[in-house]
Formats: C-alpha cells, structure tokens, sequence
C-alpha cells in the first residue's frame, strides 16, 4: 500500500485557485521531490498534507486512513514528519534539548512534571544528532546555530518522531550551495535505511535530479508532469512552464 | 425620545474626549509597538500646563484654542524627550519592557506635578462661550459638547491625511509594515519614531487641555485616562485610528445610556464590552493581525540551568530567610512575610509570561479570589486556617481554567487585556456584592489562629511561597515546562511535533491562577483582611513590575524582582515623601542597566 | 505654588526631627498616624499641617502629662492592606502610643480592625463610615469627624422643609456615598413620608461620566437632589449641570461641599443656595476659630481647610483623652478617652462613652457666590451631639 494517496486536492484564496484536483500517491522508502515555479501551489499542498491548512475539497489517505481535516499534531502521531520553509526550531533551548522535547512527545512523556527534561533520552538525542551531523553542537544554544545547521537540527527534530513520512519544505532554501548536496545525501540514506519516505520540494535542480527517485511538476495550482529524473527532463510541458523559465 | 437623543449626543461627546486620548496612544503602539504606560501622564500634563496657559489668557475662544494648541506642542516636546532620553534606548529589549520603563515614568510625573502645581485640583474659569449651551429639542446641551462632538471626526481626518497624504505619514506607515526597508530606503527610523512619539504626545496633551472646561486638572487624571485610552484602543485595534473612534464611540453612547438603566453600570462596563469584542474580534473592531515589528529572535533568549554561583546565592538567601526572624523585629518580619507572597505572586506570573509567552494585565485577578476564597469561609462558615488555605489555590484554578479555556487561544496584548478585563469584572463584583463580600470596606477580621503568631505566619508563608515557587521552577524543567517553552518558541513547530499547544497554555494559565490563589489566601490571613484594592490595576502592574524588573526569562528573575520592588517599596515608603519619584526613577535606572532584568545581571 | 513646596519640606523636616524632639526631657508620646497622602493630597496635605501645627502648640504649652508629643507619620497611598503593614511598623518597631489617621472609610476600617486585633488604641480623624463606631465598633476604636449619618441627619432638617417631593440622589459609588444616601433617605422620609426618590445615580468614585449623569437626573425630572459626591467628580458634575441648566428651579442638598477642600475649585461656578455642610473659613467670627486661623496663616501662610481642622482638633482630642486617662496604657486609655472634652476651632467638643463617636460638629449653611469665589452663607454651627440618634438607637447599632 502507498504510505501517502492524495485524491483531488483543492484550495482557493479568495476566489484565486492555489491548487487545483491535485492527486498523487508516496511509496515506501522513496524519495519524491515536488518542484515547480515560484506560486505553482506547492508550499500551500504540503500545507495541506501537514494539517496546517485544511482544503476546500479532496482527501488525504495515510496508509489508507483519512487524516485531511485532523490537526497537525493528530497528524504528527500517525508518523508524518515535517519541516518548515524556514526553520522552525525552539529557539530558548539547547540543540540536544530540542531534539529532546520531541522525544519526550514522541514517548508521550510530555505531561511529566518532576524529573528535569534534559535527563531524558540523552542517548537517543545524541545519536539524532551523529545521524545528522550535529553531534559536537549538542549543547550550544540552538539560536547560535549557523542556518545550515538549523536545517539540520529541524531534520533531527522531525526524526525524532520515527516517522514512516517525512514532509520537508524546501529543505535547502538559504542553505550554502556547497552543502545541500551533503543535506540531501543525508536525508536520502535516512530514507533508504529506516524505509521512510520523504516528499520534498525544492528550487536547486540539481538536487532534484540527483536525490529524486520519483519527480512531481505543478504549475498554476496544478500537476502537470510526474516521472523520474530523465522523464521529466525531457518532458516539453515541464521544459516550457518551468525549466524555460529557470533557464 | 427627547431625553434619548440627548443622552445620545452626551455619549457622542464622550466618545470624543475618549477618541482624543487614545488617538495618541494608537498611533504611537502602531508604529513603535509600545505600550506607553506614561500616556495617561502626558494627558495629565497637558491638563496641567493647559491649564497654567489658559487661566492666565482672555476668555475667547481663538485664544483657548491657542492655549491648547500650545500645551500640545509642549506635551510634544516633553514626548519627545522622552522618547530621545529614555525609549529609544530599549526599542530592542524584551517586550513589554517599555511598559516597565513607562511606568517609572508614570510614578515621577505624579510627585513631579504635585510639586510644580501642588495638590489642589485646579480649574479653569470658563468663558460665557463655554458655559452657554443650545436648546435641542426644548432640552439645554452645553455647546462645548456640540464643539467635542466634532472635534473628534475632524481630529480623525487631520490624522488621516496626515498618515496619507504626506510623505512623513506614508513613511511612518511603510515603518509600522517593515521596519528594515524603511531603513533600508536610507530614512533615518530614529527620527521617524521620535517624531511619532511628540505627535502621540502632543495628541495626549491636546486632549488634557481640552478636558478643562468640563473638568478640573487633578492629580488622578492620569490613571483613569489610560485605562480609558487602553481599553478603546484595544477594541478599536491596535494602531487603528478608525478604529478607535469607533470604539470610543461603542464605548460613550453604551455608557450614556447605560446610565439610565443601571446607574452602577459604569464601574465595568468598557471592561465587558472589550471582553466581548476581543473574544469574538481578537484583533479588535477595525485591527489586523500584528505582525512583529522587532526582531522575533530577540525576544527569545535561550534558557540555561541555574549557574552554581546563582544557585548558591538562592541557599545563601534562603539561610538568611530562615534566621531572620530570630534577629529583626516584628515589622521587618512583616516586609519578610510580604516579600515571600510576592514571591510566589510574581513567580506564578512568571509561569505565564515566560515559558508560557502569555503576558497579564490582570494577574491580581487570581490573586484576588485566592483572598476572598480564602476569607470568605473563614467569616461565613468559620473554616480552619488550613483548610482556607486549600480552599484559596482551589478556586483560583478553577476559575483560571475557566477563562483560560476561553482566551489562551489568543496572543500578545489581545489576551493581556482580556486579563485586564476578567480582572476588572472580579474586582468590580467584589466591590459591589457588598452583602457577601463587604464591598469596599473588605472582610476585617481574617486574622490567624492563635497558635500562628507572626513568626509562625512567616514561616508558613515562607515554605508554601519559596516552597511553591521551587515546586513551579522544578515544573518547568521537566518535560511539561519543555513542552509548554516549546509551545511558545515555535507553535508551528510544537504541534508538528505532537504537543497539545492549547491545552499546554492552558495548563500553565491554570497552574500560574492557582499558585497566585495561594499567595492571595496567605495575604489574607497575614494581612488580617481582604479587599477588592488587592483585584485592583495597580497590584496587577505591581505583578508585572517584579517579573520584568528581575527579569522574564528564567525563575530567578521574578523571585529576585520580588525581593527589590518589595523591599524598594518598603524602604522608600518610610524614608522619604518623595518616595513614588525615587521609586519610578530607581525602576527607569534599572531598565536602562539591565534591559534584561538584574537576574541578567547576577548571570553575567 | 511656592506654599505648597514650603509645606512639604515643613513636612519632611518634621518626619526627620523625632531625634531633636526625644532629646528634651522624658521620653515623648509617641502618635502613629497613617494616612493617603499621595493618593489624596488635596485633603491630606491641608491635614496634616492641622496635625503639625498642633502638636507644635501642644509641646510649646508644656506637652501631655508633661511628656511631649512626637507624630510619625506614614503614606498609605490609598490601600488599605498597606495601612494595616504600616500601622504594624509604628506600633511593633516605632513603640507609638497611639495610632490615629485614615481619610478613606476602608483604610479607617482596616486599621480600626487593626487595632482592635493588637489591643491598640485607634483614633479615626477623617474616616465617615458609620460602622467605624457602629457596626464594627470597638473598644479600642474612636472616631473624631461627624459621620455620614450625622451629616446627612444635619441636613435632612432644611430638606424637610423643602416643598420638593420628587428627590433623585448623586452619590460616589462606595461606602460613604451609599451610606450617606441610605441615611438621608431613612431620614428624611421619617420626617415627610410624601416623599419619594425617583432615581439613584451611582458613578464610580473618581471617574463620573458628568454629561451622562447629569442627563440621566434631568430626564428623571425631581424637584429636588442629593449630591454627595466630592474633588474632582463634583467639579465635573456641577459644571455640566450649571451648563445644562439641571440646578435650576430645583433644591440641590449637598454633602461636604462647603468644605474650602471643595468649594474652593468650584470657583465662580459655584451654584447658590445649595443646602451644604462645610467650612465657612472666614466668616466665623468665634475666637477659637480667629486664634486658630491666625496661628495656621503665621506657620504656613494660608487659610487653613477642614482637614487643617480635623488635623488640629484630632490632636487636640487625643492630647485630652490621654490626660484624663492619666497614663499611655491601652486599656487605660480606651476606658479613659470616654467622657474627656477637648477645645477644636470649632468650639468644645467630647468623646462619646456610648459609640466613642466624638460630639464635634459642623457648620451648615448656603452656598452663594461672592466675586467669583464660592462662600456659605446663612450658616450655623450644628454641634455633633444634636445630630446623633437616640442612645436606644446606638445600642443596637453598636454590637460591641
């Protein structure tokens, strides 16, 4: 079964369609990258997956459960995993406390009210933290953080979930070129080892090209290509809407 | 409907006067985001110094106008001042700290002009023109109401072009948009906001000289007026002129009519309308969503565990707190005893304010029906001391978790102010519900059992508001007071995670209305009585001194801000007649020092 | 301008000179007075000249049981709760002798309980409420000023004989204010039983909206009204009510506002002929009230106001109750007061046995306006005791 089916997904501004009868699905330990033109409807898609907005109409099948109108947070404990356009992180804390906090959410232990957080799971915290590559910032104050690693400790945050989806919003937007790369490699080992699968959108093609198993175009509120990297390159449609206009 | 169209042009002229102090205050929270606390002092200056002006001119009516034009220049130049002097230094300290520089300010503008004009309330003489009126409808409305009544809409207009059809107004509005491109178009933002502020100021001043020929310049104006200007420019929206008209206008023609129905209306009656509005509108009549306007990561310090040297200087304290009582005498243990409920009073704010990201303008609220819940069995039922002081946490909570249910919802200044408002309603049912509550004379009488004398009380009080204030602090660290910190870091990021951000909010909201219950139902019995001043808006500001004073961050900061507004207080209090000067002046150094507080200082 | 700066220091000095004064002879009387000086300085400030200048007169002529009498005085700024912590401070580390102060009737209240609870003996200077004797009267509590009762009793005689029978009612809305309604009401229907109050206004004390009140009595359309509010609100009440026309053709009965304290800042605006209780500074001729005004302008170069008066007589009743009581001790001193008379501007006065209420009175009158000054005219000087209920009456209002 797909981790994720989108059926005819639909949003309107006022009046002003976003995304149109938009429907695709995500399989197990794939890499699905969302890309488009700035406006195309991609951050207000994934918005609408994540629970963040709900749509006018369609449905989101998790694992074949209807998770479109529940909260984020119902949505976070059926194992989706999200990151943010731009990072959202904890800003007063620690970087290991971070990935703590959501460890303590993910174990349900949130409502404790004696034992001092940063007592628990530290072992679990840390090796978030190896996997990403944070491992020596553990106990810097997370606001200190380069953007790069920002991005990162989101990933481990978002990790700390076990999710079996992860949803990342332009994973690399503000993230130096030389690193991206690196980024993404990361996330897609994660991906491959812990059979998660990952929708992304991103501007930087390359990463598109080198990380995507699969490749999904909107544009104008709609999807007008899917396919892996070598389709979708050829695809005249997705040349003339988008790598025209990149180009 | 004679008397009903009368009544509605009295509210009209009301809504007026109140337009034309909020007017100030809304253009100024626009456009700087602060919460001027000293504008209801600026009003009254210009009260003042109107009336120094007009009562030494003719009577006409081209020179009152000059009189109050000048004392709004004056009252300019005075806001700019302080804006220069004071303000502009702290543009990028924690919120709400120019609420505690303000009010600094506030306390020595009220020495400063008992002194200049002394303590007579002085009136102006008014000219035959002010004093005549016109027959409407065969009844007589002063014409100085029909001149208000005008004044307002054409003070709106004046401001309106102004923001609209200059290039100083297009400017001011691009900054209340975004602060960075306004610099970054090589407009120098200072001047801008010092220019924003002598205008705000002048409109305060303005409005002060033009209350004269109804009301006599007097050194409470400046209180009533800025619960008055707050609470319209909060139904209006924040920053929304229009706004505030309209609201000033709901406000004046309810009021007026109000009256008739039930003359003992007035005591809350803004207070529910703006309850009312806010929970249906959260952004006001006619306000938008704010966006921040300083930089968010500012705002956000991060939090780290007790220094050793810090924690050792809290043993050191609580040695001292605890041998105390055997050296000083009864007095001092007293101010032990007061500064111990502050503690937990300033601390169960602090569970708020800080990891919970709620700011209150009414946590006496709390506070206060801890007292009465603690009192009131006591009188009626004859309940044990112990018993009361269970009584008080409990009923506080629940309360709190009643109306927390309704407002954590909201954010920022919206639900600070419906704090206000819920605190303003408890306080006027205390002081009106006389046959239960006794009214403004209080419950008399609360006084301990006989096995707790003073030391005994202190003792209590110490280990219940120390105790109760580490219990808060261990609450925090653990994974509750992380989750709860998370909510307010990043809400987005808090539920992507799985946390209930509500129902957090909620918990801290209920947890930080019981803590203070207790330090209430103490008061009661180490005070010996309660009474509706302990709901009052001055012992809710006397919470949000002590937080911001010490610093919002982390629980060290309400504790130590406790200790030295209390003992300031105290100390001044008996040293010197001047002591609100000294007082307000002490609290403006320390935010100047330590713009983060002195626990920031005792971290450095 | 210049008066008032020199007052104050006055003040401060007089706060700084218990060392100077301890220095002379025996240790001193010690009075603790608490009052709202920041919070209401317009009656505060003339007060406690009254206080000062009195206790001056009272060590020049040789003191108390040959003791001098030294005054501390402490703020309160208008909270009850911290009156109650600072009489604490006066009596536990101070030693005072007595407490006495008060100006708002739940600050007397708080420090009568106060006092009761710390079996101290309280003096209650300004405070109106009735309960401070009544109701919550006690042992160590005595209340100088005449009572809310007691002023609406010394104008309920000129309302009798007033034709009007439609009354409306201005009150503050709080303790004095509804008291002294309940009471005049009471009053005066026991005297004229075809009378009818036809509305109550109620703003809140320190923020009247005037057009609005003003407008809501107008439509209510009475013959005559009962104003007992006072400062700031009343300035604001009768300036609307002048421009609207509400005082005219009608009897107006008003509380206190013969007072210079509140007549003074109604300036040529003054209404005439209201019924009021007051102060008719100037006017009164007797020799107590000369020598005082004499000795009050000579120290601090002004006409004194009723606070000067309640200031000066507060110590003077005190000075006497402690000589007849022959000793400082509390329960010597709350038998002793009873019964012993003292000499006020106004004339002798005593302090009650039955409610410990004392028999000073005061001075009703008119209003009327003299070149642009407001004055009481037509005035006599009600002694408190002809305004007080039956001793039956006390009885039962005094549980105690």
């Amino acid at each position: 079964m797909s981790i994720l089916e989108v059926q005819g997904l639909t949003k309107s501004f006022g009046g002003v369609a976003a995304v149109r009868g938009v429907s695709f699905t995500v399989e197990p330990g794939e890499m699905l990258a969302l890309i488009g033109p700035n406006g195309a409807g991609k951050s207000t898609c994934f918005n609408m997956l994540g629970g963040q907005l709900p749509p006018d109409s369609g449905q989101v099948l998790l694992q074949g459960q209807n998770i479109t109108f529940l909260p984020p947070r119902h949505i976070c404990r059926l194992g989706v995993g999200r990151t943010f356009q731009i990072t959202q992180i904890f800003a007063s804390m620690s970087v290991r406390e971070n990935v703590q906090t959501a460890l303590l959410s993910h174990h349900r232990q949130s409502w404790k009210l004696w034992r001092a957080a940063d007592t628990h799971h530290i072992t679990e915290a840390e090796a978030l933290l190896y996997k990403v590559g944070l491992a020596t910032q553990a106990a810097r104050p997370s606001a200190e953080l380069a953007y790069g690693d920002l991005k990162r400790l989101e990933l481990a945050i978002a990790l700390a979930g076990q999710p079996r989806l992860l949803l990342m919003d332009e994973p690399t937007a503000g993230v130096a070129p030389a690193e991206r790369a690196g980024l993404m490699d990361l996330v897609a080992n994660l991906a491959r080892e812990g059979q998660m699968a990952v929708l992304f959108t991103e501007h930087d093609m390359e990463i598109v090209f080198s990380c995507a198993d699969r490749i999904l175009v909107m544009d104008h509120g709609s999807l007008i290509a899917e396919g892996n990297a070598t389709s979708i390159r050829a695809n005249p449609q997705v040349q003339a809407v988008y790598l025209g206009t990149a180009a | 409907m004679i008397a009903s169209l009368i009544q509605l042009l009295t509210g009209m002229a009301e809504a007026s006067s109140l337009f034309l102090v909020a007017a100030g205050l809304t253009v100024i929270f626009g456009v700087t985001r602060v919460v001027n606390f000293a504008h209801g002092s600026l009003f009254m200056l210009g009260a003042y110094i109107g009336w120094s002006i007009l009562s030494r001119m003719p009577r006409d009516p081209e020179y009152f106008a000059l009189g109050v034009i000048l004392a709004g220049l004056a009252t300019a130049a005075i806001g700019a001042a302080l804006e220069m002097t004071l303000l502009r230094r702290i543009y990028r300290a924690p919120e709400l700290l120019q609420l505690l520089a303000t009010f600094g300010v506030v306390l020595m503008v009220q020495d400063a002009t008992l002194h200049l004009w002394g303590p007579e309330d002085l009136t102006l003489p008014r000219g035959r023109w002010l004093r005549s009126a016109v027959v409407i409808l065969g009844e007589r409305f002063p014409l100085y109401d029909l001149i208000l009544i005008a004044l307002g809409p054409i003070v709106l207009a004046i401001i309106w072009m102004i923001f609209t059809r200059t290039r100083w107004g297009t400017l001011v509005r691009a900054a209340t948009q975004d602060r960075d491109m306004v610099s970054a178009l090589g407009v120098d933002q200072r001047r801008l906001f010092t220019s924003v502020f002598a205008m705000g100021s002048g409109l305060a001043g303005m409005a002060g000289a033009l209350a004269l020929p109804e009301a006599s310049a007097n050194l409470q104006m400046d209180l009533t007026a800025i619960t008055d200007a707050f609470v319209v420019v909060v139904i209006g929206g924040l920053g929304s002129i229009s706004g505030a008209y309209l609201a000033a206008l709901l406000i004046g023609i309810l009021q007026a009519v109000g009256i008739i129905w039930l003359p003992k209306s007035t005591l809350v009656l803004v207070f529910v309308v703006m309850a009312a509005v806010l929970i249906v509108r959260p952004n006001g009549l006619r306000g938008r969503k704010l966006t921040a306007a300083r930089g968010e990561a500012d705002t956000i310090a991060s939090i780290k565990p007790a220094s050793p040297s810090l924690k050792l200087a809290a043993l050191a304290t609580l040695a001292i707190a605890i041998a105390a009582p055997f050296v000083i005498g009864p007095f001092a243990l007293s101010v032990l005893t007061e500064m111990a409920i502050a503690i937990l009073f300033a601390a169960s704010l602090h569970v708020m304010m800080g990891p919970g990201g709620m700011a209150s303008f009414g946590h006496a609220a709390w506070f206060g029906i801890g007292a009465y819940a603690a009192a009131l069995p006591v009188k009626l039922l004859t309940v044990s001391m112990p018993i009361a002081l269970l009584i008080a946490p409990i009923a506080a909570g629940m309360v709190a978790l009643a109306v927390g249910a309704l407002v954590v919802r909201l954010n920022g200044v919206t639900l600070a102010m419906l704090t206000l408002a819920f605190a303003q309603i408890v306080w006027a049912v205390a002081f009106q519900w006389s046959d239960v509550t006794g009214g403004d004379n209080g419950i008399l009488g609360v006084w301990p059992p006989s096995w707790a004398g003073p030391q005994a009380m202190y003792f209590l009080a110490l280990s219940l508001c120390a105790g109760g204030a580490l219990l808060l602090r261990k609450m925090l660290y653990a994974p509750w007071g992380f989750a709860l910190r998370a909510s307010r870091d990043s809400t987005q990021r808090a539920e992507a995670i799985g946390l209930d951000t509500q129902r957090l909010r909620l918990t801290a909201f209920t947890l930080a209305g019981s803590a203070a219950g207790l330090a209430g139902g103490l008061a009661a019995f180490t005070k010996g009585s309660v009474f509706p001043t302990t709901i009052s808006i001055g012992h809710s500001v006397d919470a949000l001194v002590m937080v911001l004073l010490g610093g919002v961050q982390t629980m060290a900061g309400p504790i130590i801000g406790a200790i030295v507004y209390t003992g300031l207080f105290d100390a001044l209090l008996l040293a010197t007649d001047l002591w609100r000067f000294v007082l307000g002046a002490a609290i403006v150094a320390i935010v100047l020092i330590v713009p983060q507080g002195i626990a920031g200082l005792a971290k450095r | 301008m210049q008066l008032t700066r020199r007052t104050l220091l006055a003040a401060s000095a007089t706060l700084a000179a218990p060392a100077i004064v301890r220095a002379q002879g025996s240790t001193p009387i010690r009075i603790g007075e608490v009052n709202s000086y920041t919070a209401a300085p317009a009656f505060t400030l003339p007060y406690r000249n009254g206080l000062m200048l009195a206790v001056e007169q009272v060590n020049a002529a040789g003191g108390v049981l040959g003791r001098k009498i030294e005054l501390l005085i402490r703020d309160d700024a208008g909270k009850p709760a911290d009156a109650v912590r600072l009489a604490g401070e006066l009596v536990s580390d101070q030693k005072v002798d007595v407490l006495a102060g008060g100006f708002l009737s739940n600050v007397g209240l708080a420090l009568s309980d106060f006092a009761l609870q710390n079996k101290k003996l309280f003096v209650a200077g300004e405070p109106l409420t009735d309960a401070l004797v009544w109701e919550k009267g006690h042992r160590y509590g005595y209340r100088l000023r005449p009572s809310t009762y007691m002023q609406a009793a010394m104008l309920v005689d000129d309302a009798a004989k007033l034709p009007a029978k439609r009354w409306a009612t201005v009150a503050p809305n709080y303790e004095y204010g509804t008291s002294t309604v309940k009471w005049f009401k009471q009053l005066l229907l026991a005297k004229r039983p075809d009378v009818t109050f036809i509305a109550d206004q109620l703003p809140t004390l320190g923020k009247i909206d005037a057009g609005a009140t003003v407008a809501a009595l107008e439509q209510a359309k009475p013959e005559a009204i009962l104003n007992v509010t006072f400062g700031p609100d009343l300035t604001n009440f009768v300036r609307q009510g002048n421009t609207r026309g509400l005082f005219e053709n009608r009897s107006v009965v008003s509380v206190l506002t013969g007072e210079p304290e509140y007549l003074d800042p109604l300036g040529e605006e003054t209404p005439e002929g209201w019924y009021v209780t007051g102060y008719p500074v100037n006017a009164v001729k007797d020799a107590a009230n000369l020598a005082f005004i004499a000795a009050y302008k000579a120290r601090f170069n002004e006409l004194p106001k009723m606070g000067s008066i309640v200031g000066a007589s507060l110590i003077a009743s005190i000075a006497a109750g402690i000589t007849k009581s022959g000793s400082t001790d509390s329960e010597a001193m709350a038998d002793g007061f009873a019964g012993a008379s003292f000499a006020t501007p106004f004339g002798q006065a005593t302090w009650r046995a039955q409610d410990h209420q004392s028999t000073l009175g005061t001075y009703v009158g008119r209003t009327a306006l003299k070149n642009g000054h407001g004055e009481m005219v037509d005035w006599r000087y009600v002694d408190g005791a002809a305004a007080l209920p039956s001793d039956a009456m006390v009885k039962t209002l005094r549980p105690a």
